[in-house]
C-alpha cells in the first residue's frame, strides 16, 4: 500500500478546453528544431551545420561546459539552418526530416546487466540526459553527481495537462525500464509521486512510489520532495517527468532515440481538443492546423498556462519537455471599462472581491493573457501561502532573492524550489510581479557565485 | 465607450516621452488605468492572471468605509442639533453633516492625491492607489471641528514623510492615516481633544444656526472616564450632549460624540464583513485585536481602583476608535505584520496596548492610536521570530540527518 499525502495549499485553476481522451489526427511537420531556450543551465555549442546529413539520434549540439551531454535530433534528415539572435545566441536548430526516419542504433540493452557509468553513458549518447534535472538549481543534471535519491512525478496537475495514466496505456514497459534506469543511478531510493487513485504506476518495481492527494501544485516535483524528502544545503537531488521516463525505457528497450509521444492539445480556443502522437521539436502548426481560427488573436503555449512557453504559430515548435500544447486569447484587444468597479461574474479570482466565487467550482473560465493591473510593490500578504504547498515562507524567500543575500536564501530553502513551484504565486498575486522570472534570476546567480 | 477608447488612444502621444504633455505622464496613465483595465499581456512566467489588482483591492476597502462614513456623517448632524436644540429631519441632519464632512475628504484627497501624482511624475512611475484608501480615513478619524488647514499640512506630512520617502505604497513603516491623525494629535493638541471638538455647534455654510442649549457638554464618553475620579468606582454614568445616560446599546449603534467615522460599531462591521467576506483584511489580525483587548480590559476589572479600569470589556471595544482601528487600521496588510502567527501576535498585543493606554495613561482618553503605531514599528520584529522559527527548522532539518 502506497503513501498517501495530502496537500492542503494550492489551486487548481477550472479552464475550459480540458482534452477528452481521444486520439486526434496530427498534420506533417516541415521542420523539427531543438531549441536551447528550452533547456536550463547549458551553454549551447552546436556540432553542426547547415546542409549535414543526421539521424534521430545524431547530436545537433553540446553542453559547452560538460561536452558529453548531448542534444540529438528527433528526425533523420537534412540540417537547414542554425538561427541566431543577438549576440550569436543560439535560438533553434532546424533539421528538415526525411520521408522515413532513420534511427542511430544504439543496440538493444538489458539494464539489469549495467552499471552505473554505462547507463550514463548511454543516456549520454542517446540525448536523454537532459531529461534528468538536478535540484538544487532546477537545471540539467551534473553526470558527475551521485544524488542523494531520485524523484519522479507521475502526474501533473496544472490547469489543463494531460492525464498521465492516458499518455502511458500502452509504455508500461518502457516506463517500467526507465525506473530501472533511475535506480542504477542513485545510491538512494527513486520516489515515483503519483496522483490519488491512478493506475498506471501499479505493479512497477524497484520504486518507492508515493501517492498525493489535493490540488494543483501537487504534481510539481519540488512540492513532492519538500513532503517526501526535503533537499537540505549540500545536498544534491535528481527529478524527471515520468513522462520523459517512457523515452528513456525506449531508449533501452528498442535500442534507438524515439521522442514520440502522446501530446494534449487543449484551451479554450481549440476547437476539437485531444491528444495527438507528435515527436518533440515538431511545429506546433502540424499539431494545431485546422484546429484553431488562424485569424484571431491567439497566444499559443507549448506546455501549460503557468509554466509553458510562448511560441508563435508559424515557427513555433513543441518544447523538448512538454506533452501539452494550449491556445488561449491574447486578449490585447479586449478594452474592458472601468474593470475594477464591476461586480464580475464572468472574472475569475482566487479572492472574493469578485463575485465569480458565486457561481460555483464547476463553472468553467475562458482567461487570456492580460496581466490585468499595473505591476504593484508587495502590498497584500498571505496571498503566496495559501497556493504554496511547501515549508517554505514564500514572500520572505522572495524578498531574499530581490536583494540576493545569500545567507538568508539558503536560510530560507532556495535549494528546494524551482521557478514552476512559484507560479501559482504569480498568478493570485494582486501586485502583478514576474516572480517565476525572479526564482530564476536568482537561481542562476546563485549558480554562478557558488560553481 | 468605444469613443472614449479612441479618444484616448489619439491623445495618448501628447503624453508619452516627447510629447507636449509627458509631463503629466503618470496623470495620463493613471486616468487610462482608471477607465481601462489595462490590455498588456504576460511576457514572461504565467500566461493568466487573477483578475484581481490593487486598484480592486482598494476599492474594495473604500466601499467597506462607506457604512461607517455615512453614518458618521448623520451622527455630525446629530449631535450638533441635539446640541442646538433643534430637529429639522433625517435628510437636514445629514445633509449638515455631509456639507461638513465633504470639505475635509476634499481636502485630504487634493493634498494628497497632488503629492501622490508628483511624486509618481518625478520617479517616472504609475500612480499608486494606497492613498485612496488613506484619503478616505484620514477624514474619518479627526474631530468634526478640525480646521481644513491643519488637516492639509498634516496630511501633506504624513502623504511625504511616511510615506514617499520610504518608497511609496507597500513601503511604509507606519499607517499613513494614523501618521496624519498623530501629526494633528501633537501638533495642534487643543484642536485634537478636549470637549470642545468632537461636537459642532456653529453652523456649517449657513446651515443649522442656533443657540447651544443649557446643560450641553461635547465630552465623549472615553473623555468622561478619563475623568471621571475614583470616588464614582461603581456608580459612574456616561452621558450623551445634553447629560442624559448611556449605555452599552447606545455605544453599539453610535450616536455619541467621536471622531466622524469611529462612533457606529454597527457601521463598522458591516465594513468588516466586507473586508472579511472578500478576503481583503485577514480575520486573525481583526480578531486577535478585539481578543487582546478585551482580555486586557478583563485584567483590569480585576484591578479596578480607577473608573477606568472598570469599564467593561465589551464597552472598551464598542467605544472610541477601538472597533474602527481594529477593522480598518490594524488590518493595513503593509504595515502589520506579514505572517501568520505574526497577526496573531500582532492583533493582540494592538489590542492590548490600545487598552492599556486609555486605562493607565492619564494624558490621553484614547489609545488605539498610538497602540497600532507602536505595534507598526514591532511588526517587523515579530515577524522576524516568526521566520527565524522557520530557518531553525531547516537548519535541525539538516542536523537531524547527520
Amino acid at each position: 500500500m502506497a503513501n498517501v499525502i495530502k496537500i492542503k495549499k494550492g489551486l487548481d485553476i477550472n479552464l475550459k478546453g480540458k482534452a477528452p481522451e481521444v486520439l486526434l489526427n496530427c498534420g506533417k511537420s516541415e521542420t523539427y528544431a531543438i531549441v536551447p531556450d528550452n533547456y536550463t543551465g547549458i551553454v549551447p555549442k552546436v556540432v553542426v551545420k547547415a546542409g549535414d546529413k543526421v539521424k534521430a539520434g545524431s547530436a545537433l549540439m553540446v553542453d559547452k561546459n560538460r561536452p558529453e551531454i548531448k542534444f540529438v535530433s528527433p528526425v533523420s534528415g537534412e540540417v537547414i539552418a542554425v538561427n541566431r539572435g543577438e549576440k550569436r545566441k543560439v535560438l533553434s536548430i532546424e533539421v528538415k526530416p526525411e520521408a522515413k526516419i532513420e534511427y542511430e542504433d544504439f543496440g538493444k540493452k538489458e539494464v539489469s546487466a549495467l552499471d552505473a557509468e554505462s547507463i550514463k553513458g548511454i543516456l549520454l549518447e542517446g540525448g536523454m540526459w537532459p531529461f534528468i534535472k538536478q535540484r538544487p538549481y532546477d537545471i540539467v543534471a551534473n553526470p558527475a553527481d551521485a544524488p542523494r535519491d531520485i524523484f519522479v512525478t507521475a502526474f501533473n496537475s496544472a490547469p489543463l495537462a494531460p492525464d498521465f495514466d492516458f499518455l502511458a496505456k500502452d509504455e508500461k514497459e518502457n516506463l517500467q525500464t526507465g525506473l530501472e534506469i533511475l535506480t542504477k543511478l542513485t545510491a538512494g531510493k527513486v520516489y515515483v509521486g503519483v496522483k490519488k487513485n491512478a493506475s498506471s504506476l501499479n505493479g512497477m518495481k524497484g520504486v518507492e512510489v508515493v501517492e498525493f492527494e489535493g490540488p494543483h501544485p501537487a504534481g510539481n516535483v519540488g512540492v513532492q520532495i519538500n513532503h517526501i524528502r526535503p533537499v537540505n544545503k549540500g545536498e544534491v537531488v535528481w527529478t524527471a517527468n515520468a513522462t520523459d521516463i517512457i523515452l528513456m525505457g525506449r531508449l533501452f528497450n528498442k535500442g534507438v532515440a524515439d521522442f514520440t509521444r502522446l501530446v494534449a492539445v487543449t484551451g479554450s480556443e481549440v476547437k476539437e481538443c485531444g491528444y495527438v502522437k507528435a515527436i518533440s521539436g515538431c511545429t506546433v502548426k502540424s499539431i494545431l492546423e485546422g484546429k484553431i481560427d488562424p485569424n484571431a488573436h491567439l497566444r499559443i503555449i507549448s506546455g501549460n498556462v503557468l509554466t509553458g512557453m510562448k511560441v508563435p504559430f508559424d515557427g513555433g515548435y513543441l518544447g523538448a519537455y512538454d506533452c501539452q500544447v494550449t491556445v488561449i486569447p491574447e486578449g490585447d484587444d479586449v478594452n474592458e471599462f472601468l474593470g475594477w468597479a464591476v461586480p464580475g461574474f464572468n472574472k475569475y479570482s482566487v479572492s472574493h472581491s469578485y463575485l465569480t466565487w458565486l457561481c460555483g467550482k464547476k463553472k468553467e473560465y475562458v482567461m487570456d493573457a492580460r496581466i490585468k493591473g499595473g505591476k504593484r510593490a508587495m502590498i497584500m500578504s498571505n496571498e503566496y501561502d495559501k497556493v504554496f504547498p511547501m515549508d517554505i515562507m514564500p514572500e520572505y524567500l522572495l524578498k531574499a532573492i530581490i536583494s540576493f543575500d545569500i545567507d538568508k536564501m539558503e536560510n530560507l530553502g532556495i535549494y528546494e524550489v524551482a521557478p514552476e513551484d512559484f507560479a501559482l504565486c504569480e498568478f493570485v498575486d494582486t501586485s502583478k510581479i514576474e516572480i517565476q522570472q525572479i526564482v530564476r534570476n536568482g537561481l542562476n546567480l546563485l549558480y554562478k557565485e557558488m560553481n | 465607450m468605444k469613443a472614449l477608447r479612441n479618444y484616448l488612444d489619439k491623445i495618448k502621444p501628447n503624453f508619452e516621452e516627447g510629447g507636449k504633455f509627458a509631463m503629466f505622464r503618470s496623470v495620463f496613465d493613471g486616468f487610462e488605468t482608471f477607465l481601462f483595465v489595462p490590455n498588456s499581456t504576460s511576457k514572461t512566467g504565467v500566461h493568466i492572471h487573477d483578475s484581481i489588482d490593487s486598484k480592486r483591492t482598494m476599492i474594495v476597502v473604500v466601499i467597506a468605509l462607506l457604512p461607517a462614513l455615512l453614518f458618521g456623517m448623520y451622527n455630525v448632524g446629530y449631535q450638533h442639533n441635539l446640541a442646538i436644540g433643534a430637529n429639522p429631519g433625517f435628510w437636514a441632519t445629514f445633509a449638515f453633516g455631509l456639507l461638513a464632512v465633504l470639505p475635509k475628504i476634499i481636502v485630504s484627497y487634493v493634498v494628497g492625491l497632488g503629492i501622490e501624482f508628483a511624486v509618481a511624475q518625478w520617479k517616472k512611475e504609475e500612480i499608486q492607489e494606497g492613498f485612496l484608501v488613506s484619503g478616505i480615513l484620514i477624514p474619518m478619524i479627526v474631530p468634526v471641528d478640525t480646521p481644513l488647514w491643519m488637516i492639509a499640512v498634516a496630511t501633506a506630512f504624513a502623504v511625504i514623510f511616511a510615506k514617499e520617502v520610504f518608497g511609496g505604497t507597500g513601503y511604509n513603516i507606519f499607517n499613513v492615516a494614523l501618521v496624519t491623525r498623530v501629526f494633528l494629535f501633537f501638533a495642534y493638541p487643543a484642536a485634537m481633544s478636549g470637549d470642545q471638538v468632537f461636537v459642532r455647534t456653529s453652523d456649517t455654510f449657513g446651515l443649522g444656526a442656533g443657540q447651544v442649549v443649557d446643560g450641553y457638554s461635547g465630552a465623549t464618553p472615553l473623555g468622561q472616564i478619563a475623568i471621571a475620579g475614583k470616588e464614582l468606582i461603581g456608580n459612574f454614568q456616561t452621558v450623551d450632549v445634553l447629560g442624559n445616560p448611556i449605555s452599552t446599546w447606545d455605544y453599539f449603534v453610535g450616536l455619541i460624540p467621536g471622531s466622524i467615522g469611529e462612533t457606529s460599531v454597527i457601521a463598522i462591521l458591516i465594513g468588516a464583513a466586507i473586508l472579511l467576506f472578500t478576503g481583503i483584511a485577514s480575520w486573525k489580525t481583526m480578531g486577535s485585536v478585539f481578543v487582546g483587548g478585551a482580555v486586557m480590559a478583563a485584567i483590569f476589572n480585576m484591578i479596578g481602583t480607577t473608573v477606568a479600569m472598570t469599564v467593561s470589556p465589551i464597552d472598551h471595544l464598542f467605544l472610541g476608535g477601538f472597533a474602527f482601528g481594529a477593522v480598518f487600521m490594524a488590518t493595513d496588510p503593509v504595515t502589520s505584520a506579514r505572517t501568520e502567527t505574526g497577526k496573531f501576535i500582532y492583533g493582540f498585543l494592538v489590542g492590548a496596548m490600545a487598552v492599556i493606554i486609555r486605562v493607565l495613561n492619564p494624558g490621553y482618553p484614547e489609545g488605539m492610536m498610538l497602540a497600532i503605531l507602536l505595534m507598526n514599528a514591532f511588526a517587523p520584529l515579530i515577524d522576524y521570530y516568526v521566520v527565524e522559527a522557520n530557518v531553525n527548522r531547516r537548519l535541525n532539518r539538516v542536523k537531524l540527518n547527520k
